[in-house]
């Protein structure tokens, strides 16, 4: 019997503490499969978030770090100035990239850090339970804007790609969304580009930003989650490479 | 080369591999001087966003098993103290110069000590310590900053250097050498690449039931190590003191010229000088405290070692306090005063 599709080695065989429907177990397959491809477990360096994939070193089998809510990106200029030839990457959530740590992006890809960030904006806050993100789209109920996202008191959805698009230190910059067979192959392909960019030594940062489901926290099943994704988070947040 | 340009140097002899920081006065010559020495040397120089980002990178550079720190002043050293905490968790080794000037608030950039208890206690979250040193000269200054460094990879923690903007400014003849340094135990917690092993992981985070627990009990064995093996002060004239004044840093400096002409005026005064102020020389000061009859601390604040004083001596005898806070500096002529009110009996009414 052929074998057509197993589980890469990078990703653990272990249960996951993930709710059902949550998009960072394919963004963590996504990965895993991308160090195999490249060969690159060996050099990798991954830098877990604070939120739901602060565990994310229990199923990335490569040497994780652990670090304060937003500072990913300073603690990856740490590692990649002090180790040019290791593979450093962030995986940050929404809250912690695009409300916490958005000092620490923006100067990171200002100066031109030669790392990737994976980017899951899932429009709320998951680990504290729901609350309004800055990608939060306009209308959205969240357990902080329980009368849906307005305008005049909580802004407008963030969009940091767009913003990160206009520094010459970013090299790459793509949205991609993890709503669908289609669209989790062009993910993975995005994802596996910006490893490619570091891996050679391209001059910037390189940056995948993924539409990923939060059933839990969007009151959806699963399936619904995924067509909210294509329906109305695309509308705040256009798919495409917008840079690079 | 003033003080913070000496510590700078001292540090690149001391093997740092990566330097972070961000411009705060009053210890700007550490950042200029790095940013020119440190890629002559072909090693690492970034000039921050913020002091935030600075103890972050430290923190990056700190995980791969890389020698490095960062330096600021009172105000950059509070925006710090996130990333000391989750140093101070994770157990990663680092060195945090604080070249102290008044507050609180934006304060002044005149020289202080008001951030002992913030340097001693922890400013950050958790329970947790840092070793912090209190040098008194620039030649100090220098010897401390190879010291800072073996004792954070020796016990996997944060150093705290706590100097001032007297000591980062003024120029002393100082001698750099290159020392042996201690044994130091291999980083094979360092985040390399898992290349042909299991996965390395650095964290703080510890969720199952008694986990964390375990963990502070782990943190806590090694601060009793250090508390046993690590203290460093200085004493004189204790033998037939009647009156010993503590006092650390620059104060110290200022502490032994008034005790000198105490002696001089036939006053039996001695000092203790901590070098460590965490960990602090809580048994010297106790034993002093047994045959001692009163104790003077001097500080450039309103008193916060006083209270470490106290906690060593015990009610014993009695601790006064002396200090000048928001970059005031006592003078030989003010602490002698003092001493002289303590030991020389009021006349009769």
């Amino acid at each position: 019997m052929k074998t057509i599709f197993e589980r890469t080695p990078t990703l653990k065989d272990c249960p996951t503490h993930y709710c059902p429907g949550c998009g960072h177990g394919i963004a963590h397959r996504l990965i895993a499969e991308t160090i195999d491809e490249l060969g690159i477990r060996g050099r990798t360096i991954g830098i877990a978030p604070v939120g739901c994939a602060v565990l994310a070193y229990n199923y990335l089998d490569v040497d994780m770090v652990e670090v304060a809510h937003g500072r990913a990106p300073a603690v990856a200029t740490g590692m990649k100035r002090a180790n040019p030839d290791k593979i450093i990457f962030s995986y940050q959530g929404d809250g912690d990239l695009a409300a916490i740590g958005t000092g620490e992006i923006i100067h990171a890809a200002h100066r031109g850090e030669q790392i990737t960030v994976i980017f899951i904006n899932n429009a709320v806050f998951g680990m504290t339970g729901g609350q309004m993100a800055p990608t939060t789209v306009l209308g959205q109920v969240t357990a902080t804007t329980q009368q849906g996202r307005e305008a005049a008191n909580e802004g407008y959805p963030l969009q940091v790609s767009e913003l990160l698009e206009l520094l010459p230190g970013a090299i790459y910059v793509e949205r991609c969304a993890l709503s669908g067979p289609a669209q989790i192959r062009k993910a993975k392909k995005a994802v596996k580009h910006a490893f490619q960019l570091q891996l050679d030594a391209a001059q910037g940062l390189s940056l995948v930003e993924l539409l990923s489901p939060c059933p839990t926290y969007w009151r959806m099943t699963p399936v619904k989650a995924m067509e909210w994704i294509e329906k109305e988070m695309t509308k705040a947040f256009p798919l495409g490479r917008l840079k690079g | 080369m003033c003080g913070n340009e000496a510590l700078a140097e001292a540090a690149i002899i001391a093997g740092c591999d990566a330097y972070f920081g961000y411009p705060i006065t009053p210890q700007n010559e550490i950042t200029a001087y790095m940013s020119k020495r440190m890629p002559e040397e072909d090693r690492v120089f970034v000039q921050s966003e913020s002091e935030l980002a600075a103890i972050n990178m430290v923190f990056g550079a700190s995980a791969t098993g890389k020698r490095t720190m960062t330096t600021s002043s009172s105000p950059g050293i509070s925006l710090m103290q996130e990333g000391i905490s989750y140093l101070a968790g994770a157990e990663l080794p680092a060195v945090i110069v604080n070249v102290m000037r008044g507050g609180p608030g934006l304060g002044n950039i005149a020289p202080s000590q008001g951030d002992y208890f913030q340097a001693t206690r922890g400013g950050g979250h958790g329970d947790y310590r840092t070793i912090v040193l209190g040098p008194s000269t620039v030649q100090e200054l220098v010897d401390c900053m190879p010291l800072a460094f073996d004792l954070a990879d020796q016990y996997q923690i944060p150093v705290v250097v706590l100097a001032d903007g007297i000591l980062g400014q003024m120029m002393e003849p100082i001698v750099l050498d290159k020392k042996p340094r201690r044994e130091l135990p291999p980083k094979d917690w360092a985040l390399t690449g898992a290349k042909d092993r299991e996965q390395n992981i650095v964290r703080s985070l510890w969720l199952p039931e008694g986990a964390l627990e375990e963990h502070n009990y782990k943190l806590q064995a090694k601060y009793e190590q250090i508390q046993k093996d690590e203290v460093l002060c200085e004493q004189y004239a204790l033998d037939d003191a009647e009156i010993v004044v503590v006092a650390y840093g620059v104060a110290a400096r200022i502490v032994r010229s008034a005790v000198n002409q105490a002696r001089k005026e036939g006053i039996k005064a001695g000092w203790i000088r901590p070098i460590t102020l965490w960990p602090f020389p809580t048994e010297q000061i106790a034993k002093a405290a047994d045959e001692l009859s009163i104790f003077l601390v001097v500080e450039m604040s309103m008193g916060q070692m006083v209270e470490d004083v106290k906690l060593a001596v015990a009610g014993k005898t009695p601790v006064l306090f002396y200090g000048r806070p928001g970059g005031g500096v006592p003078t030989v002529s003010q602490v002698l005063e003092r001493i002289k009110q303590l030991t020389i009996p009021p006349k009769k009414q």
